[in-house]
């Protein structure tokens, strides 16, 4: 794959509820803030578009067209759409610019969970046959996953407190957009009760309305555009078993791969924005990345802030990208997962020009 | 399990597993907007701050520019029929019985057309270009609803010509507001 | 740009119910055949791209998650693609792009619908509260637009049956499809019910399950298969919103830019000349002239004439046989009809289109639309690079 430059990113606020918003008036704003920092007006300015959405999420099939409205799509676009995060849809963007069919694209993800019960609606993601009649829900399995971990002692009930208290104090110092933000100690953190046991509440994403969108281009295009801009040096996303039983819960094997792919241990990771949705996934993430101390991981808090679902991947990348824009840092990692229990990932590494 | 049991058993080529998953849908605010005026009786549409098309009912963009509209316009109580189906499969719970017309409606005012039930015609005679007006139900029984408008009626009007239908002014064709 | 070609074709039987196989039986299916007919084993795959029309048709949330065991997805990159009835189409032009962008040297794409795993009628019009509950269905949103069409050309009012009565007769060579009705009459679909005028009931697609798969490869690799490699010549995607304000309905820009767009890359003027057959989403009967129009086949007004001049049918010889197959009025598995006619397209120029193979074609249109007619994904193929 080429390299590809990320030019502009924006996202909403996380929102536990964004209300009486439907899909249009929630994309719309962060698309207009994504255009409008490279001077473009609406997609015909981009030669090609791509989103990430669930329809489920709204409970309503065909959520993703109503987004088309957003767009300003008259004269027809060149448009797609992936029923993942938007980090895949980031993906397909890529592979059309790498081929030579498009030199720029916007990108968008959005979604809004307030409608559903979204723990529930996932259990619905299983093996129809088997697992989604036992209605497993999303905490559920990533609770049996926590456990694993801490009864091999791979990891401490403090380590995934610590895991929570940076992300909301680093939520706090620098994440306007975020959910939950504060100064809490590891102390306090564990003298709450567990909620599904051994997870406590503060060990789960939040779950939030939202969008966030992105515009990248060729290098050349972003040259010529004349703006900052991070340079995508490596991307691969891998898949494993839906089979818990068959994966080890310890690891994630599709990370490492992803990540070797990627090019990660080119080079120092300065940060890393890991899409985590359980503060013990965060550290199988880093493991699994090969990140020390040496890595800020999640300065805006992660997914344990606000997760934007089927925006949140997108969002990493997003988040890595505006360091690197600002001249804050020069290489970062930004990763995005999908499925129970760190199912698929994606790895990408950025860099500056 | 003895061999033979295992064997004489049929395939199984189904099992039921319902999925109920239950959602608190919200409207939109521009849906909201509308619904809050269609509870009393009014059909507002929106106009696009850049074509100057107006959208009935409004999501709250114009789609074709991609902008957001806000300026509120309210629509006439008549329609031309753009196009239409006489369907015969009847719909759950209504008292309308196949055939039945479901007509794309654009409602005087608007530049766009929205799908309704026409009655109180003779199916044969409906057409394109046709003029029609809203038939609303007792005002005591108005929800937060499109179907506070229970169908559209035809009209003793001239028909809109071809080109003209989407762009009759909410005073209405030939001077009949 | 590097080259692609298809290399391995595999579909399923189509069928109003697959009780024999679970949804993952269904697409490893139809991805097994397809590696068989390019000789090759999982393990030659290094990425699976699936697509299928909305998770509500089989109520299972983002499936790639759970078919990735059925599909040897392990450790590999697996990506999903959703863009409404169009799915299959651009599905497959997602999977090519993973070769022609050369980030992958051989991909295998799936799609599939297992409809009778849900009521898809049920899904498509799930009531809302905020709009009347119609029952309208599908066919209730393209009837009107179909009476349009109608009305703006003067076409014969026969014009959908002959469609009906062409596309049973052509299916009727083809195995695979759900619907066999070699005996079929004008007469018998003139008399099937009217469900919403002008449609009737043989004028309409069944619903179905069935999966289809492809294998694409790099130039090098493709070879090497035992068949010859189908080159993709051209692929495009096009979307405009379901509703604005002077949208044309009937004969939607974005059909049109997307065939102008994916003929240009092909080296394609005229296309009735140039291409020998063509694989058309063609769901209800009255597509067919409509899209002979939007696809530059006809001019404007004038694609009826090719239905009823028996143009576009094999059994009476004409020059440009649309939906040798079948097409969606004989089988019609909504996330994978798309990519049947894709690799349809490719079976007929590569000669293994059995009895309803167009003979001597070499250069064939695959055609899918979705959503209100307004998300279009095209590709031509070719024997010759
Ligand atoms: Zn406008």
């Amino acid at each position: 794959m080429k390299d590809i430059a990320i030019v502009s990113f924006a996202q909403s606020d996380c929102r536990r509820d964004a209300g009486a918003c439907n899909e249009v008036e929630l994309i719309m704003p962060v698309i207009e803030q994504a255009m409008q920092a490279v001077g473009l007006n609406n997609s015909q300015d981009v030669d090609f578009t791509c989103s990430g959405s669930c329809d489920y999420q709204q409970g309503a099939a065909f959520a993703f067209v109503m987004g088309v409205d957003a767009l300003g799509a008259v004269p027809p676009i060149k448009e797609s759409h992936v029923e993942m995060d938007a980090a895949w849809a980031l993906y397909e963007s890529m592979l059309k610019i790498s081929m030579g069919q498009a030199e720029s694209a916007l990108i968008y993800g959005f979604g809004k969970s307030s409608p559903g019960e979204l723990p529930t609606v996932l259990s619905q993601q299983l093996d129809p046959y088997y697992l989604a009649p036992l209605w497993v829900d999303s905490v559920s399995l990533a609770a049996l996953q926590a456990r694993v971990l801490l009864d091999r002692g791979l990891l401490s009930e403090q380590d995934m407190a610590a895991v929570v208290a940076r992300s909301r104090a680093n939520a706090k110092a620098n994440n306007p957009h975020a959910q939950l933000a504060g100064d809490v100690s590891v102390e306090e953190l564990l003298a709450e009760s567990p909620w599904v046991a051994p997870l406590r509440k503060h060990d789960c994403c939040p779950i939030s309305d939202g969008a966030s969108a992105m515009v990248i281009c060729t290098i050349e295009k972003a040259r010529a555009w004349g703006k900052p801009y991070a340079v995508i040096r490596g991307i691969d996303h891998r898949m494993e078993s839906h089979n818990i039983g068959a994966r080890d819960l310890t690891r994630s094997v599709s990370t490492e791969l992803a990540a070797a792919q990627a090019g990660v241990d080119r080079g120092p990771v300065e940060v890393a924005e890991l899409y985590a949705p359980f503060s013990h996934q965060e550290i199988i993430l880093s493991q699994a990345l090969g990140l020390d101390d040496s890595t800020e991981i999640n300065p805006s808090g992660g997914v344990l802030a606000g997760n934007l679902m089927m925006a949140s991947g997108l969002s990493r990348i997003g988040e890595v990208a505006t360091r690197i824009m600002s001249g804050d840092v020069r290489r970062g990692v930004a990763h995005a997962t999908s499925g129970p229990c760190l199912q698929h990932n994606l790895v990408a590494v950025l860099e500056a020009a | 399990m003895s061999e033979e049991t295992t064997s004489s058993e049929d395939d199984i080529t189904a099992i039921e597993t319902p999925v109920y998953l239950t959602y608190n849908f919200t409207a939109g605010e521009a849906t909201t907007r509308f619904l809050h005026q269609v509870r009393k009786g009014k059909v507002m549409g929106q106009r696009c701050p850049g074509c100057g098309n107006v959208y009935a009912p409004a999501r709250g963009s114009c789609a074709a520019c991609g902008l957001p509209t806000s300026e509120e316009v309210e629509l006439g109580n008549k329609a031309t029929v753009q196009s239409f189906t006489i369907v015969w499969i009847p719909i759950p719970n209504n008292p309308i019985q196949p055939p039945y017309i479901v007509a794309n409606l654009v409602p005087d005012g608007a530049n766009i057309s929205f799908i309704h039930l026409m009655s109180e015609c003779d199916n044969d005679s409906v057409h394109i270009g046709q003029r029609v007006e809203a038939v609303w139900k007792p005002e005591e029984e108005w929800d937060y609803a499109m179907d506070n408008i229970r169908y559209f009626r035809p009209l003793d009007e001239p028909d809109v010509p071809i080109e003209m239908i989407g762009k009759v002014p909410l005073s209405g064709w030939e001077g009949k507001a | 740009m590097q080259y692609a070609a298809v290399t391995g074709i595999g579909q399923t039987q189509y069928k109003a119910r697959r009780g024999d196989v679970s949804i993952a039986g269904l697409v490893h299916e139809a991805a097994q055949n397809a590696l068989d007919d390019a000789g090759l084993g999982w393990d030659a795959i290094e990425a699976v791209i699936i697509g299928k029309a909305p998770d509500m048709f089989e109520g299972v949330i983002m499936p790639e998650v759970y078919l990735a065991d059925a599909l040897g997805c392990s450790g590999k990159p697996m990506l999903r693609v959703h863009t409404a009835g169009s799915v299959g189409g651009s599905t497959a032009l997602v999977a090519a792009s993973h070769v022609q962008s050369g980030t992958f040297r051989r991909v295998l794409t799936v799609t599939f619908e297992k409809q009778s795993e849900s009521n898809a009628m049920w899904a498509l019009s799930n009531p809302q509260p905020f709009s009347p509950h119609l029952n309208a269905g599908a066919g209730g949103y393209f009837a009107p637009i179909m009476r349009e069409y109608m009305r703006r050309s003067g076409a014969p009012w026969d014009t959908g049956i002959k469609v009906a009565v062409k596309d049973r007769l052509h299916g009727s060579r083809n195995p695979l499809n759900h619907l066999q009705m070699p005996e079929i009459t004008m007469q018998e679909v003139e008399e099937s019910p009217m469900l919403w005028d002008p449609i009737r009931f043989l004028e309409s697609c069944p619903s179905s399950d069935g999966a289809c798969a492809m294998v694409i490869a790099d130039e090098g690799l493709a070879k090497e298969g035992p068949k010859a490699p189908v080159w993709i010549r051209g692929g495009a995607m096009r979307s405009e919103p379901t509703m604005y304000a002077g949208r044309d309905e009937v004969n939607p820009q974005a059909g049109r830019d997307c065939a102008a767009d994916v003929y240009a890359q092909a080296g394609i003027d005229d296309p009735r000349k140039q291409l020998d057959c063509a694989e058309v989403y063609v769901p209800f009967s009255w597509y067919e002239p409509m899209w002979l129009e939007n696809l530059g086949f006809a001019e404007e007004g004038e694609g009826w004439k090719l239905t009823m001049d028996g143009a576009t049918s094999l059994d009476e010889g004409g020059d440009i046989p649309w939906n040798c197959s079948g097409g969606v009025l004989c089988s019609n598995p909504i996330g994978a009809s798309g990519m049947i006619r894709f690799a349809e397209a490719a079976r007929q120029v590569r000669g293994d289109a059995g009895a309803h193979q167009v003979v001597g074609a070499r250069t064939a249109l695959g055609h899918a639309y979705g959503g209100g007619a307004q998300f279009y994904a095209m590709w031509v193929v070719s024997v010759d690079k």
